[in-house]
């Protein structure tokens, strides 16, 4: 019933903002029922939650089924926790039609939630396009001035990539045995070696588009860029995670022959994308671009992680993918704030917000190192255990990858020279100390960045059960 | 047979009704009126209940898909007449005279879903054209209307004409009309015999796809759609269209195993061929009219799938399809009627001026684009699923489902003028009411794009 219920919490929430015409109010429900869902998703951590399970097309034997393990888990708590953030941190910005924002941005997080919590391929599919569809307007009405066609582009990407899984989806269901979409039955279909690679190629394709992997990252940059960032802040924190958790839940389980065929192909093609990212995050001047190219590289090297098949390299995504959604989300936070407030998002014009904002900047000195996966914060943990899998796999990749660590330090850091020091220029001259709520929510988030630093144990113990799943056969 | 007398009683009621009856709206409550009662005839027969049984020397077969089937086609008018009532009123001061006709293609209708003889299938297929070629030239005074009647009345006529032709040559072939037994005839036949056959079959597949605008006979439809008035348009994309489908599988389900493996390259280069036409023609049309014309080849393609092999969900995929279809096309017919132009920049700016109707536009065009959350991806999904489990390689899906995503370029494309692009919309008067009543429309696809068992449950009773 739970688990229902984080589901429909949110769709109600949506469908309440849209009525509700006052904006500091539309702003203060969305929060209330975003931290509601918190809630709910801190209840469920402890313990083992039941399967929800109702029919729902028995023509077609596909069930409205509902399941929550480890890994469903730790991604539910990242959307729960960056949601109140981004709504929070958000909350000054003036959007045209306030509460239909609100609405779509809420409706996008019951299809996030939809896509971990489902346990039946077609129900999957369903939430997997349910997310996108808000983010389409939202991008589209909200975004910069290139926002239609680049949102279009994005929208046809997936659309297509997600066609493809559900030509997968349909050619799976129809060589399992009892012909249904239940995950049991897609684990146990039988497949040919073949068949197994057809299959995998189809879903592969939608979750490299939408992590994204190099060479079908084009779409990203702009996207990122154009978009209104409390937008943004949902795409690169919690919707690339759908095409990891995508692997991880169903390409991994189900065609364990073609994964393990494919896994030097694809850790290959992460790690030219992971330094072809980085190398052109290095030359960026604009702040969001510059995130967006840094962002395509650690979800990279977490997608190579993955392709290892090694077990410490897997742990180490299961981590990281929570990690990297905490960082990410902070460092979106302080550049937003900056662009709110000077109107821009060239570097070069900014500069000396140490001196100005001095709180800020230690804010964002905190959220630059945790991007560089400096011991003590929670990316070193991940990423030490990513670099450690992939060594075992092969060192030259493992080299090659370890390169980002480096190109990661010069551009982020480059970055904080840039934003941080210097003399105070014109635009950070006019800067105002941010609001209280942001202020607030960063701090919570820079505190969790350091506190699974130090301590990871409870992610591992909650990621434990999804771990044995993969390895322990 | 309830359906196919009702409808043809009906219709010469309604005929005579302009006499009696001036007021317009009266003349649209007696068809609606009608609508229920021929909905409830066949009702009545799908419940075991015959007010009119003749023996027809099995020239008809009533079974429970073809009742279902006129069930669901009567609904749709129900539908369609309801929203288009005052549209069609504008169209002449003796609007009873087109109501009759479309109770006339209702019974052509009902003979298509019930037909077990060729000549059946042919005099089904004239009933349903005839009144059709008079509702596409409606608009007298208008030239393009005139156009596309002559232009659809001729052209049908020569593909009326080879499906007769081929209906005789598998006569000489087989020495029957009816549709099942000729295949054990053939088997043991001779090889003229089978030829005939064959050549007979080709003849007649060439003919349905004139009727249901495949390519590459769907030269005729842009220029009739888009000359043809407004809301018969939406008539004959949807229930005209839908009706010629399930006479179409009717056919070849049973006899295209005479044909073997030929007739799987022969469907196979129709479906690629009409999904290539109507998609990537549309992708250029300036005109919304004109865009829905190719997008209903396109759709058209879609629906042939349901041909590709008889498996369990093939009588399932069509209805669907066909119904699901129908409710979008008549609503985003029911839109545009109102427009005061047909190109895309009328759409200019709808959300802000009236988010209800941009709203509802939106979830039709989502479906005809196969948007999971409405019906069009149900429908979508049953026809590829049908078509893995008749045998279709996977290829020919891909082939699909990237055309499918063709089609969003220009679905997307009012969608786009409509919340993205600032500007007045060119859209005349829109009473609250006739925006609620496209609203049911939108909801019910809605409904059925969460569960579509609602409307295939009756299948099995």
């Amino acid at each position: 019933m739970i688990l229902v219920s984080l589901l429909f919490l949110p769709i109600l929430a949506a469908i309440l903002v849209l009525f509700i015409k006052n904006k500091k109010l539309a702003n203060w429900t969305a929060i209330l029922f975003s931290a509601l869902t918190l809630l709910l998703v801190l209840q469920t951590l402890g313990t083992p939650i039941a399967d929800f399970d109702l029919a729902w097309l028995p023509n077609l034997n596909s069930r409205f089924v509902l399941h929550a393990d480890g890994l469903s888990k730790l991604l539910l708590l990242l959307t729960a926790i960056s949601f109140p953030a981004i709504l929070i941190s958000t909350a000054k910005n003036e959007y045209k039609q306030n509460n239909v924002f609100l609405s779509l941005l809420l409706f996008t997080q019951a299809g996030l939630i939809g896509v971990f919590l489902a346990a039946d391929a077609l129900l999957f599919y369903f939430f997997w396009e349910l997310a996108l569809i808000p983010v389409y307007f939202l991008c589209s009405i909200w975004g910069g001035e290139k926002r239609v066609a680049i949102t279009f582009k994005f929208f046809i990407y997936t659309f297509l990539g997600s066609l493809f899984m559900l030509a997968g989806i349909l050619f799976v269901n129809a060589h399992t045995t009892d012909h249904s979409f239940a995950i049991q039955s897609f684990i146990q279909a039988s497949l040919t070696q073949g068949q197994q690679i057809t299959s995998f190629a189809l879903f592969f394709i939608a979750f490299a588009i939408k992590m994204p992997i190099f060479p079908l990252h084009t779409w990203q940059p702009d996207a990122y860029e154009q978009s209104p960032t409390a937008v943004t802040m949902v795409m690169s924190a919690v919707m690339v995670k759908m095409g990891l958790y995508g692997i991880l839940r169903w390409l991994m389980p189900l065609f364990p022959f073609a994964f393990m065929a494919h896994t030097h192909f694809v850790v290959a093609l992460s790690v030219i994308g992971v330094l072809y990212a980085s190398f052109i995050a290095i030359r960026q001047d604009d702040i969001k671009r510059l995130i967006a190219y840094s962002s395509i590289a650690h979800i990279g090297l977490m997608n190579a992680a993955l392709f290892t098949h090694t077990q410490v390299a897997v742990q180490g995504v299961l981590i990281q993918l929570f990690s990297h959604g905490i960082n990410v989300v902070g460092l979106w936070i302080v550049a937003d704030i900056i662009e709110q407030q000077t109107g821009t998002r060239s570097m070069q014009q900014m500069g000396g917000l140490a001196k100005k904002q001095p709180t800020l900047a230690i804010l964002l000195v905190g959220f630059a190192l945790a991007n560089i996966a400096l011991p003590l914060t929670n990316s070193f943990v991940g990423e030490f255990l990513m670099f450690n899998g992939l060594f075992l796999f092969n060192p030259w990749m493992a080299a090659l990858a370890g390169l980002s660590i480096v190109l990661a330090a010069i551009y982020t850091l480059n970055m904080v020279q840039k934003v941080a020091y210097g003399e105070i220029s014109e635009k950070i001259n006019t800067m105002q100390t941010p609001n209280k709520g942001a202020q607030a929510v960063l701090i919570v988030l820079l505190l969790l960045v350091f506190v699974t630093g130090v301590y990871a144990q409870p992610l591992f113990t909650l990621t434990a059960d999804t771990l044995n799943q993969l390895f322990v056969k | 047979m309830n359906a196919i007398v009702v409808s043809t009683l009906l219709g010469v009621m309604m005929m005579f009704c302009s006499w009696g009856i001036q007021s317009q709206k009266a003349q649209k409550n007696i068809a609606l009126f009608g609508l229920i009662i021929l909905i409830m005839a066949n009702l009545a027969q799908a419940n075991g209940w015959y007010t009119f049984n003749y023996d027809t020397k099995g020239m008809l077969a009533f079974n429970v898909f073809g009742l279902y089937a006129n069930t669901l086609m009567f609904a749709l008018t129900f539908i369609y007449v309801w929203i288009n009532g005052e549209e069609i009123s504008k169209l002449s001061n003796a609007a009873a005279d087109f109501y009759s006709l479309i109770f006339f293609i209702l019974c052509g209708v009902s003979v298509l879903t019930s037909f077990d003889n060729l000549l059946m299938l042919f005099i089904g297929i004239e009933i349903l054209s005839i009144p059709l070629y008079i509702l596409t030239g409606a608009d007298k005074k208008n030239m393009l209307s005139n156009e596309a009647a002559l232009k659809y009345f001729l052209m049908g006529s020569f593909s009326t004409g080879i499906l007769l032709l081929g209906i005789t040559l598998i006569y000489g072939g087989s020495g029957s009309f009816h549709l099942a037994p000729p295949l054990i005839h053939i088997s043991t036949g001779m090889v003229e015999e089978q030829l005939l056959v064959s050549a007979g079959l080709i003849l007649i597949f060439a003919a349905m796809n004139f009727k249901v605008s495949a390519a590459p006979f769907h030269f005729w439809t842009p220029d009739v759609y888009d000359g043809a008035p407004t809301v018969f348009t939406s008539f004959m994309a949807t229930i005209a269209k839908a009706a010629g489908f399930i006479a179409f599988v009717k056919v070849f389900n049973t006899q295209y195993l005479a044909l073997g493996y030929s007739w799987t390259i022969l469907l196979t280069f129709v479906i690629i061929a009409t999904l290539l036409v109507g998609n990537i023609i549309a992708v250029f049309q300036r005109s919304v009219k004109r865009m829905l014309a190719y997008s209903s080849i396109a759709q058209a393609g879609f629906m042939l799938f349901a041909l590709y092999g008889k498996s369990e969900i093939s009588n399932e995929s069509i209805l669907l399809y066909a119904v699901v279809y129908s409710i979008a096309t008549i609503g985003i017919f029911g839109v545009l009627v109102k427009m005061k132009e047909n190109s895309f920049e009328a759409f200019n700016g709808l959300a802000k001026a009236d988010p209800l109707l941009a709203f509802t536009t939106t979830i039709f065009l989502f479906s005809l684009a196969g948007i999971p959350l409405t019906g069009g991806f149900f429908a979508k999904y049953y026809m590829l699923s049908n078509l893995l489990k008749a045998g279709a390689g996977l290829w020919l899906i891909l082939v699909a489902v990237v055309f499918a995503a063709i089609s969003i370029y220009y679905y997307f494309k009012i969608i786009q003028a409509m919340y993205f692009t600032a500007g007045e919309p060119a859209i005349g008067p829109m009473p609250k009411n006739y925006q609620y009543q496209l609203l049911v429309l939108a909801i019910v696809l809605l409904v059925l794009g969460v569960l579509p068992n609602l409307l295939l449950n009756y299948l099995y009773f």
